[in-house]
């Protein structure tokens, strides 16, 4: 039996629910010599300012139980290089590419995407209203109900490409982002972005990362990531690409199930590049063993009927 | 092409309490590894600690018909994933992934190559050492460790014959104090005509001690830097040096793609020692 995991988030179709997590897979070329980029979903690239940024100072990193701090502050080329220089490859490639971006204001995320939209090559641009590890802008806007609808809005009225805000874990009902985000225009969500923490060295008692705090990500977070996204799937009715810690074909399933149209793969691929194929493998296995055409008929499965207790005597 | 292997440890033989050598089978990683590369590795240890390690391939190994069979590496624990690799036997395995990024540049005849290690800082040295030797380039190691128990494969490159300068902090060997003692010396022994090359590993104050005095007269330093990666692909951006460039702009570069060789002169010392 074949199974059709092909999946659709607003317009875009990608052909599997797997997808490069920003920050997390460079520019996607770097990849290429690992992985074949047409083989994956998407690519949601590193966020992307309107001009270069240089990042944070190192220590960028520093695993925690199960995952790992980053606070890299966004380096990065700007959209203009992005476009002369990384699109062209990806494009090349056949790789479903989102671009991930960021604005110090709204004013940015807009010209931006004014940018990305006179480009060729772009399926979709993720909005990062969720970056715990710069000052301004990032998280700013997704901590807000208000900040979230203005940029998403602003967005919306510059380009036709769909818009899919990332949002933040740290805030108190991210269900209520969804629905801001949704009215605001968006044609998808993606979740969770890191949870802002911290880690100290207590024989310097210095923080172990120069930015003091960063975000944490890996399977630590995925019990936290797997709510989120059901509560988003119950809130509002737009695709949901969920990640979180996902190692294995299971946590990827579970994402689906809650409600997740598709997941972005982060951490995980810094463990290991070729984890792709395992996952596909995986997400094929489980459909055949449970007798199911596609993934898409999977999506927010979830079996909440009360059971009643029974047994039986013996 | 870049491999992923899961490999079989074939030895693991004990230098010291601290110092171990673990060779693995990875005869794909192995026939292409170009000194001065390294490989992303992890024990079969779950998710904690979760990220590989980066380690210099220590040797290129030969089985008994003479085919490259695999790696070493040359381990010193300090955390736990190194603490695992102290203690693995013949028989367990080890995820490798490699062979990663830019390899030193290779000496020319015309040249001597002076190779100056400071404690696991040697582990790059010993494939260079063999591809000088096969060049037939008159080279010279310096090395440097606490004490004589902490100097190791010295026979090894001596019968690469390299000279060797060996330097320990409490005097138990060599010259008493610091390699860049020896070096500095060599350095004003050396004829003004000779061409030299030199590269170095090891503690970041002493790669950068070793790149002011090389520069003091008028030598290039190719320095290996060993960063916290988180992948080793240029996919996260965490092991960034900060590198000045023509015309003096400096930005922060990717160990993994750029490195871990760099000139240790375009290296910002300031923005990389904590």
């Amino acid at each position: 039996m074949s199974v059709d995991l092909s999946v659709n988030i607003g317009s875009l179709k990608l052909a599997n629910p797997l997808i490069a997590a920003s920050g997390c897979f460079g520019y996607g070329v770097e990849y290429a010599e690992a992985v074949d980029l047409s083989t994956l979903g998407a690519i949601a690239v590193k966020g992307l300012f309107l001009e270069e940024r240089a990042g944070h100072p190192p220590a960028r990193i520093v695993e925690t139980p199960g995952g790992m701090l980053n606070a890299i502050g966004l380096q990065g080329i700007g959209v203009r290089r992005f476009v002369a220089e990384k699109l062209p490859p990806l494009r090349e490639q056949a790789a479903v590419v989102i671009v991930n971006i960021c604005g110090s204001t709204i004013e940015e995320y807009a010209e931006i995407a004014r940018i990305l939209d006179d480009s060729d090559g772009i399926g979709a641009i993720e909005l990062n209203i969720s970056c715990p590890n710069i000052k301004k802008g990032g998280m700013l806007f997704g901590c807000s109900l208000k900040g979230t609808h203005e940029v998403v809005s602003a967005v919306r009225n510059v380009t036709r490409l769909p818009i899919i805000p990332k949002l933040t874990p740290n805030v108190n009902d991210v269900a209520s982002f969804a629905v801001a985000a949704s009215e605001a225009g968006a044609d998808a969500i993606s979740l969770v972005n890191t949870f802002l923490a911290m880690a100290v060295d207590v024989e310097t008692r210095r923080p172990k990362l120069s930015n003091v705090v960063g975000g944490l990500s890996g399977p630590a977070i995925r019990p936290i990531a797997v709510r989120m996204v059901h509560e988003c799937y119950q809130a509002v009715n737009l695709p949901i690409i969920g990640m979180g810690g996902i190692m294995t074909p299971d946590d990827a399933l579970e994402f689906v199930i809650v409600g997740a149209s598709a997941v972005q793969i982060g951490t995980a691929n810094f463990v290991d590049p070729f984890i792709w194929n395992k996952l596909l493998q995986g997400l094929t296995e489980y459909l055949e063993r449970h007798q199911l055409e596609a993934v898409s008929g999977l999506v927010g499965s979830l079996d909440l009927t009360v059971r009643e207790t029974t047994w039986t005597n013996s | 092409m870049l491999t992923d292997v899961d490999a079989v440890v074939l030895s693991n033989s004990i230098l010291s309490p601290a110092y171990n050598v673990l060779s693995l089978a990875a005869p794909q990683i192995a026939s292409r590894a170009l000194p001065g590369q390294f490989v992303m590795v992890k024990p079969d240890c779950g998710n904690d600690p979760l990220l590989r390690r980066p380690f210099s391939i220590f040797e290129v190994l030969r089985d008994d018909n003479h085919q490259i069979s695999g790696i070493s590496l040359l381990n010193k624990q300090v955390g736990v994933t190194t603490s695992t690799l102290f203690g693995l036997t013949a028989g367990d395995n080890v995820r490798c992934l490699g062979p990663l990024g830019r390899p030193f540049s290779m000496a020319k005849r015309s040249e001597k190559a002076w190779m100056v290690a400071g404690g696991v800082g040697l582990a790059p040295f010993y494939t260079l050492a063999v591809a000088l030797q096969s060049q037939q380039i008159d080279s010279t190691l310096f090395y440097g460790g606490q004490s004589s128990r902490d100097l190791f494969y010295v026979e090894a490159f001596r019968q690469l014959r390299v000279n060797l300068e060996l330097t320990t902090d409490d005097g138990s060997l060599g010259h008493h104090g610091q390699v860049t003692g020896p070096l500095e010396r060599s350095l004003h022994e050396l004829k003004p005509t000779t061409s030299l090359r030199i590269y170095a590993c090891g503690p970041t104050p002493m790669m950068r001690a070793v790149t002011k005095l090389a520069s003091a007269h008028g030598h290039d330093v190719e320095v290996s830097l060993e960063q916290i990666m988180g992948c080793g692909l240029g996919g996260c951006y965490s092991c960034v040096v900060p590198i000045r460039h023509e015309g003096g702009s400096v930005n922060f570069v990717r160990s993994c793609l750029d490195g871990p060789i760099f000139n240790g002169r375009d290296v910002v010392w300031d923005g990389l020692e904590q």
